[in-house]
């Protein structure tokens, strides 16, 4: 037992983080007022970055490793998660400096941003289901604060209040389906590295392949376990939260919950199936699950966004049919050979890009919702013309978000609808091939607004600041970038998924 | 080469965005870009050797390696007059665009890069970089629709985006099913080496994978009963649009047609022939009753070319039959160049006529051959190559594909040819009802076509009447083509 110096290596990212959360919320004490914690929180992000460069290449020599009492593992499937969702809130933070003026307690903001982004991090690194409890719980709570910023606001209440209540759901849920593995398999571990360990999966001896998930037990706690994840990934039928919580909290909360947490609730749900359920008799069951709750999560997403009005909202449920398409990537596990690693590589490869073009269009909402004070799609009448940076932006990605080519959108697409066939998922690809040409309509109506309108009334020219302007441009860049050369992020995510077949 | 011809408009599109706001300026960047890349264009028809019955001028680079994706281009003798077809098409869109008066500079960009988006289709024999640049037209076309066009301009621009990126869905689901269904190994997007392997012999599922692409190909062309998009995209885009839509965008399903499933799937689609024969009897009766009654000058053409386009149908419907005959196809490819030709010039006369009366309302018009012998003349011609006239190149294509589809559908082709009949009618009567007949008091000021345009219809008078005359200068680049795709069945 005991810490030692190793153990406080491998975890010095989230340690990094937690020190410099602690001491942007004491920096507001004195200098609440001025840039100084978002600052702070930079070079928090730039250290604990470099620290997962140094760990990728830890791991590369010496292959993964388990820490912590085997709480906890670090391998290139976990660094991964974590230098995404690290990027991903670093550049959602560094979009909202100036919205962020609106707030009265600045350096609590980013404070709470930090510890959420801790819990995010973690939970890729989880190694079993208590930590994985702890390790949600601590990225969520610090959303309910957050949520509810606005404060004098209705809507920023009521979303943090919903938050909260619907956390306290999933949390129970999660949890009673974690009680059911414990007493399916007497055992709380998801990973071991070596076979000392006794791990779920290791347990799970006697099933019976004519039942649905081989006994009473692991059904009740999969599917239990399946529904407190649904709410968290904002999953058909668990998704009535998410439009309320988007378009009540502040932009950048739900920039994000579609962004960081959607990433790093995949990474777990992909580590559990492809660990702990990783068993010939019950993979095609949760397979099957799976892919019906991607088909009605793309489907009602998709549908239900055509009629909004508002950004937030549409955005909202753009991220619940995008959700739908990841799944597919997730159900399309398959156990022959060559095509195995298919499915998780295309799930993550879509998260990297989903993570880029949805930065890229949060960032564009997140500063013309602050700056018109409504977030009314049709508030972006004239874009085009007062602000070719912002449409522009926003344009590419949400044509990306449409499959577009070329684009990573098309690119994750492909990958995925790649691995569901390798995964005889056939029907499930031709369900979400319709689904993103219905989504053309919504997101081709936003550009259309931006463009083709004519603004009622006449706006002076736009300028954006330096630092948003360079988040404009490299989320855009990397969103086209990508997409006419994956090559290098393929790469990359062949290898973290490799880590956990 | 290839890649020149590609990227050549891209290039000049980015060269737009440097060059600055002024009209002026953006109008002779776009005409001179379109001018080299006609020129590249005619240097491949020229330096392409006719006696070859594969491809040439190969380019082959990895592209996306774990999933054997690569980028290659090639051209064989289909591809060639295509590519010859766009760059005519590009120049004549860009002259006839000479008076788009709004956010000018946007529009060439957009109007070149949907030249790249159609050049790369043509050329890429790689299914998924083909299926990026199918997918890639759609943007530019949107917007060049929804933002100059006129009329219900926003609905219209949305109905044929949605109407192809649900075809092309099914064709995306095909490609990755193609994929997986070779054995792991030899899998391969490349679409030389799959029309040469047997496939459509080896894989199970084959009849499925090409009823997408057939789907995606028919929404393209369009087949009855997919064509609902058409009439309104061809009546609501600006004229340029009109010209490239009709032009060259029917086009692409033409070729996916012959290339992908008589290329690669040649025992599916002879499967298929009587259902396609049906297809194209639809196509070529109803589309032809359905213009008689129209009284909007641009809708009429519009229904004209689903009319035509059932031609192409037939042709390839005997693909396969009791007699297989290469005529036929030929003809089908042929009517592909020939049609593009024709109806981008009735298009372009419309537009003219339509920028001068601001009417596209049949009746409203009457006479104007006295007000404008050099825009009226061209429309005459224009009609009678429509209608098959002798002489022209739209006759030749026509009776290729009666020759050669008679001996596997003779009722269908009999029937099909009643539709030169209705054709004939239908011209006649709308040249008849819009430059004859009694001159209008109203239109006593018009003036005739500015230079622009007159260059506009020359680049395409001088294709109509030179196939006409001569159609070897075109059939000898593809026959061998085409014999090689027919060969391809068992």
């Amino acid at each position: 037992m005991g810490l030692s110096i190793l153990d406080i290596y491998l975890l010095a990212p989230e340690i990094t983080m937690v020190a410099f959360s602690l001491l942007v919320i004491f920096a507001g004490l004195k200098w609440g007022n001025s840039s100084i914690p978002i600052y702070l929180f930079l070079l928090a992000a730039i250290v604990s970055f470099s620290l997962s460069v140094f760990l990728w290449m830890r791991v590369d020599a010496y292959g993964p490793e388990m820490f912590m009492n085997e709480s906890l593992i670090l391998d290139k499937y976990a660094i991964f998660f974590k230098c995404l969702i690290l990027i991903a809130i670093a550049l959602i933070v560094l979009v909202s400096k100036s919205p962020l003026d609106d707030f009265k307690y600045r350096a609590e903001f980013v404070g709470l941003a930090m510890l959420s982004l801790v819990g995010l991090m973690l939970l890729p690194s989880a190694a079993d289901l208590i930590t994985i409890f702890v390790a949600i719980e601590l990225a969520s709570l610090p959303i309910v604060a957050l949520a509810a910023f606005a404060t004098g606001i209705d809507k920023s209440s009521e979303s943090g209040l919903k938050f909260l209540v619907l956390s306290a759901i999933s949390s129970a849920l999660l949890l009673y389906g974690f009680a059911f593995f414990y007493g399916a398999a007497g055992t709380l571990q998801v990973v071991a590295l070596d076979d000392s360990t006794l791990t779920i999966s290791s347990m799970l001896t006697s099933l019976d392949a004519g039942m649905p998930f081989g006994s009473v037990p692991i059904l009740v706690a999969t599917i239990l376990s399946i529904s407190g994840l649904g709410f968290k990934l904002s999953l058909v039928p668990f998704q009535m939260w998410t439009p309320d919580v988007y378009e009540g909290a502040p932009t950048s909360v739900g920039a994000m919950l579609s962004v960081a947490s959607k990433a790093a609730g995949f990474a777990l749900l992909l580590r559990i199936l492809y660990t702990t359920l990783n068993h010939e008799v019950i993979s095609g069951d949760w397979s099957l699950l799976l892919a019906l709750i991607a088909a009605i999560t793309m489907t009602v997403g998709n549908l239900v966004a055509i009629t909004q009005k508002d950004l937030k909202r549409l955005l909202a449920y753009s991220a619940i049919a995008q959700a739908g398409y990841v799944l597919v990537g997730v159900a399309s596990f398959s156990d022959f050979g060559n095509d195995q690693q298919l499915g998780s590589e295309s799930v993550l490869f879509y998260l990297a890009g989903y993570a880029a073009m949805n930065v890229a269009a949060f960032a564009v909402v997140i500063l013309t919702v602050h700056r018109k004070q409504t977030s009314q799609i049709i508030s972006l009448e004239g874009l085009g013309i007062s602000s070719p940076l912002l449409a522009g932006t926003l344009a590419v990605s949400l044509l990306a978000l449409t499959g577009i080519p070329p684009s990573v959108g098309f690119m994750g697409k492909f990958f995925i609808f790649n691995a569901a066939i390798s995964a005889d998922l056939t029907w499930l690809v031709i369900i979400g091939v319709i689904n993103s040409a219905i989504s053309a309509y919504y997101y081709l109506n936003i550009i259309k607004i931006m463009y083709l309108r004519e603004p009622t009334v006449t706006e002076s020219q736009w300028r954006v600041g330096l630092a948003p302007s360079l988040i404009l441009l490299l989320t855009s860049g990397a969103t086209l970038f990508l997409g006419v050369f994956p090559k290098p992020l393929l790469n990359l995510v062949r290898e973290a998924a490799l880590s956990i077949i | 080469m290839l890649t020149s011809i590609i990227f050549l408009p891209s290039a000049g599109a980015f060269l737009l965005v440097l060059a600055g706001k002024n009209p002026k300026i953006c109008r002779f960047i776009a005409l001179f870009i379109v001018i080299m890349e006609l020129i590249l264009a005619l240097a491949l028809f020229v330096s392409f050797d006719r006696s070859a019955t594969g491809f040439s001028f190969i380019e082959r680079l990895t592209w996306v390696a774990p999933f054997n994706i690569q980028y290659l281009l090639a051209v064989d003798g289909l591809s060639v007059s295509l590519v010859l077809l766009n760059a005519i098409l590009g120049v004549t869109a860009v002259l006839i665009s000479w008076t788009v008066a709004e956010r000018v500079r946007e529009y060439f960009i957009l109007l070149l890069l949907l030249q790249t988006a159609v050049m790369g289709v043509f050329i890429s024999m790689d299914l998924f970089l083909f299926f990026v640049f199918w997918e890639l037209e759609l943007i530019p076309m949107y917007f060049l629709i929804a933002r100059w066009g006129s009329g219900r301009k926003e609905y219209s621009a949305m109905k044929v985006l949605l109407f192809t990126l649900i075809g092309s869905a099914f064709m995306f689901v095909s490609i990755i099913a193609l994929y997986f269904s070779q054995p792991v190994g030899d899998r391969t997007f490349d679409m030389i080496a799959l029309a040469q392997s047997d496939l459509g012999g080896v894989v199970s599922s084959a009849g499925i994978i090409s009823t997408g692409f057939l789907i995606a190909f028919a929404v393209k062309l369009p087949i009855f009963p997919f064509h609902t998009w058409l009439p309104d995209a061809h009546t609501d885009a600006p004229t340029a649009i009109s010209v490239m839509l009709a032009g060259v965008l029917l086009k692409m399903g033409g070729y996916g047609l012959i290339r992908i499933n008589s290329g690669i799937f040649p025992d599916q689609l002879s499967e298929f022939a009587p259902f396609l024969a049906i297809a194209a009897v639809i196509n070529v009766i109803y589309g032809a009753f359905i213009v008689m009654r129209q009284t909007d000058i641009k809708r009429l053409i519009a229904y004209s070319s689903v009319s035509h386009m059932g031609f192409v149908v037939l042709g390839l419907s005997s693909f396969g039959g009791a007699v297989t005959s290469t005529a036929a196809i030929n003809g089908a490819a042929l009517q592909l160049f020939s049609h593009g030709i024709i109806t981008a010039l009735l298009f372009v006369c419309a537009g003219l006529i339509y920028e001068r009366t601001h009417t596209r309302y049949i009746p409203d018009m009457g006479g104007l051959i006295t007000k404008m012998p050099l825009i009226g003349i061209p429309f005459i011609i224009a009609g009678l190559a429509s209608l098959g006239l002798p002489s022209t190149s739209g006759f030749v294509a026509e009776i290729l594909i009666f020759l050669g589809a008679y001996g596997a559908y003779p009722l269908a082709t009999a029937v099909c040819a009643f539709g030169v009949v209705l054709a004939a009618g239908y011209m006649l009567w709308v040249i008849q009802r819009t430059l004859f007949g009694p001159s209008l008091e109203r239109w006593k000021d018009l003036k005739d076509a500015n230079a622009p345009g007159i260059w506009a219809m020359v680049v395409l008078l001088i294709p109509i009447l030179l196939i006409g005359v001569y159609p070897r200068i075109l059939l000898d680049v593809f026959e061998n083509s085409i014999l090689r795709i027919a060969m391809g069945l068992t």
